[in-house]
C-alpha cells in the first residue's frame, strides 16, 4: 500500500489510526495507572483487558443522550462537535512521515494555534449551555486556563520557528537532521510541555473539571455520546500534544534506518503520551490562582527571554 | 477557488446578519466567530494566508473568546433577551436600512468600474513581517501602547 500526502487511502487511514488510537488510550491509560499504583486494572474483558474499549464504547453509545430542559439546545449540541473538529483538523498539518500527511502547509505551525485558540470555545460553550453553576465554574476557569497558556505555548513555539526559519512543520522536521531542537530550545520544550498539558486540561491541570470541587466542571450536565466526545476528545488532544512535541523537538520520524519512519514517529509520541499519563499518576492537582498566577509570573517571562535569547544568538552567528 | 470565495463570502454576509437578528446574545457571538472565520476563509483565497491565520487566531480566537468570558460573568439571562427583543421593533429598522443601502449603491458602483483581471499576488509571512517591523513599526507601537492603556483601565476598574 503506497501511501503519498494528500491522498485519499492516507487521509482515511490517518483519520482512522488517531480516532482508534485516542479510544484505545482510555485503556493504556487505566492499566498503566494501575501499574504505577500497584493494582490491576481492567484485565476481565478481553486479552489483558483489550476488549474494554469495545465494552465502554457499547455502554456510551447506548447510554440515554439526555439534554436538560432548561439548557440552550443549540449550543449545548454544538460544543462537544466543536473540540473533536478543531482537534482533528488540526492532524491536518501534522507530518507523520516522509511520505506519510494530509496537507504540506507553510502555515502549519499558525494553523494549530488557530485550531487550539478555537479548542476553547468547545469548553466554554458547553459551560455556558448548561445552565448550571458547576459547568459555568468550570467553564470560567477553563477560559482563564486555556487563553493565558494559548500564549505561554505559541511563545515558546517562537524559538524552533526562527532556528528553522519556517512555519512549516515538515521544514521544521527537516531542519532538525543534524541535531533535535530539544537540546538548543530546552526552555522552550518545557514551557510548551507545560502549556501543552494546561491546553488539553489533563491532570495536573484539570481545573476545568475538577471532580472533588466542581462535580464534573464544564461537562455536568453532559451524558451519552455527547459527554463521551469530550471524552475522546481530551484524548485526541493528549495525542495532538504528543505529536506536536515530536515534529517541533524531537526531530518528527527522523532516526536510525533499520525502522521505518512512521514507528520512529510512533515511538516517540508514544513515549510522550506514557509521561503524560505518569504525570497524573505522579503530581497533585494544583489550586486554580496558583496555575495563575505561576503562569503569568514565571512562564510568560522565561518564555520571552527565551525568544529574546534565541533570537540574539541567531542574529551573532549570521 | 473563486467558487470557494463566493461560499465564504455567502457565509460572512448571512452569518453577519445574523448576528445582527438575534436575540439570544450567545448565539449572536457564534454567528460573529463563524463571520469572522469565513471572513478569514477570503483573505486566504485572496492571496494573504499569514492575514488569514492571523484573522483566526487574534479576532476568532483570542477577541471572541474574551467577549464570551464576558458574557459568562455577567450571567445574562432571559432578562436580556426580552430587552433585546423590545428593542428591536420593525420601526428601528428603517433608518438604519435606508442608510446601508445607500452605501451598497456606492459599494456597487465602485466595484463596477473596478478593473476584472486583477492579478493575485501572494503575500507571505516575511513580506508581512518585514512591513510591520519596517516602514510601520510606528503605528505597530502605537497600537501596542492603545492596548497597554486599556489594560491599565481595566486593572484600575477591577481593583474598585
Amino acid at each position: 500500500m503506497a501511501f503519498e500526502i494528500g491522498s485519499g487511502i492516507t487521509i482515511a487511514a490517518i483519520l482512522g489510526v488517531v480516532i482508534v488510537v485516542a479510544a484505545m488510550l482510555i485503556w493504556v491509560e487505566r492499566r498503566l495507572l494501575s501499574l504505577w499504583q500497584e493494582r490491576l486494572g481492567p484485565n476481565r474483558v478481553g486479552w489483558f483487558g483489550l476488549l474494554q474499549v469495545v465494552a465502554d464504547m457499547i455502554k456510551i453509545f447506548t447510554k440515554e443522550d439526555w439534554i436538560p430542559p432548561f439548557a440552550d439546545r443549540f449550543t449545548f449540541v454544538l460544543a462537544p462537535a466543536i473540540i473533536m473538529t478543531v482537534i482533528l483538523l488540526s492532524f491536518g498539518v501534522i507530518p507523520f512521515a516522509p511520505n506519510i500527511g494530509v496537507i504540506d502547509s507553510n502555515l502549519g505551525v499558525l494553523f494549530v494555534l488557530a485550531m487550539a485558540s478555537l479548542g476553547a470555545y468547545s469548553v466554554m460553550l458547553a459551560g455556558l449551555a448548561s445552565d448550571n453553576k458547576y459547568a459555568l465554574l468550570g467553564a470560567l476557569r477553563a477560559a482563564a486556563q486555556m487563553i493565558s497558556y494559548e500564549v505561554f505555548m505559541g511563545i515558546s513555539l517562537l524559538g524552533v520557528v526562527a532556528l528553522a526559519g519556517s512555519f512549516n512543520l515538515r521544514e521544521i522536521v527537516l531542519s532538525q537532521a543534524e541535531g533535535w531542537y530539544v537540546i538548543p530550545q530546552f526552555i522552550g520544550f518545557i514551557i510548551f510541555l507545560i502549556a501543552g498539558i494546561a491546553e488539553s486540561h489533563r491532570l495536573p491541570f484539570d481545573i476545568p473539571e475538577a471532580e472533588q470541587e466542581i462535580c464534573a466542571g464544564y461537562h455536568t450536565e453532559y451524558s451519552g455520546m455527547k459527554f463521551g466526545m469530550f471524552f475522546v476528545g481530551e484524548y485526541l488532544g493528549l495525542v495532538l500534544i504528543s505529536s506536536l512535541i515530536t515534529v517541533l523537538f524531537f526531530g518528527g520520524w527522523m532516526g536510525a534506518a533499520f525502522l521505518p519512519p512512521i514507528v520512529w514517529f510512533s515511538i516517540k509520541a508514544g513515549g510522550f503520551i506514557a509521561f503524560f499519563i505518569l504525570l497524573r499518576a505522579a503530581i497533585p492537582r494544583p489550586r486554580y490562582d496558583q496555575l495563575m498566577t505561576y503562569g503569568w509570573l514565571f512562564l510568560l517571562p522565561v518564555s520571552l527571554l527565551n525568544l529574546l535569547i534565541t533570537g540574539a544568538i541567531i542574529l551573532s552567528v549570521q | 477557488m473563486i467558487i470557494l470565495f463566493y461560499i465564504a463570502a455567502a457565509i460572512a454576509v448571512i452569518s453577519t446578519v445574523c448576528v445582527i437578528l438575534q436575540s439570544n446574545i450567545v448565539h449572536a457571538l457564534i454567528y460573529l466567530i463563524t463571520s469572522l472565520l469565513s471572513v478569514a476563509v477570503i483573505f486566504y483565497v485572496l492571496g494573504a494566508p499569514f492575514a488569514a491565520m492571523l484573522e483566526a487566531i487574534v479576532y476568532a480566537g483570542a477577541i471572541m473568546v474574551l467577549f464570551l468570558f464576558v458574557i459568562m460573568m455577567l450571567n445574562l439571562g432571559q432578562h436580556t433577551r426580552d430587552q433585546e427583543k423590545s428593542w428591536l421593533t420593525s420601526k428601528v429598522w428603517i433608518a438604519p436600512s435606508i442608510m446601508s443601502g445607500i452605501l451598497l449603491v456606492q459599494l456597487v458602483n465602485v466595484l463596477s468600474e473596478l478593473d476584472h483581471d486583477v492579478e493575485l499576488t501572494r503575500v507571505g509571512v516575511l513580506e508581512v513581517s518585514a512591513l510591520l517591523f519596517g516602514p510601520y513599526v510606528l503605528a505597530v507601537e502605537l497600537a501596542s501602547i492603545l492596548l497597554l492603556a486599556g489594560l491599565v483601565s481595566a486593572y484600575h476598574l477591577a481593583k474598585k
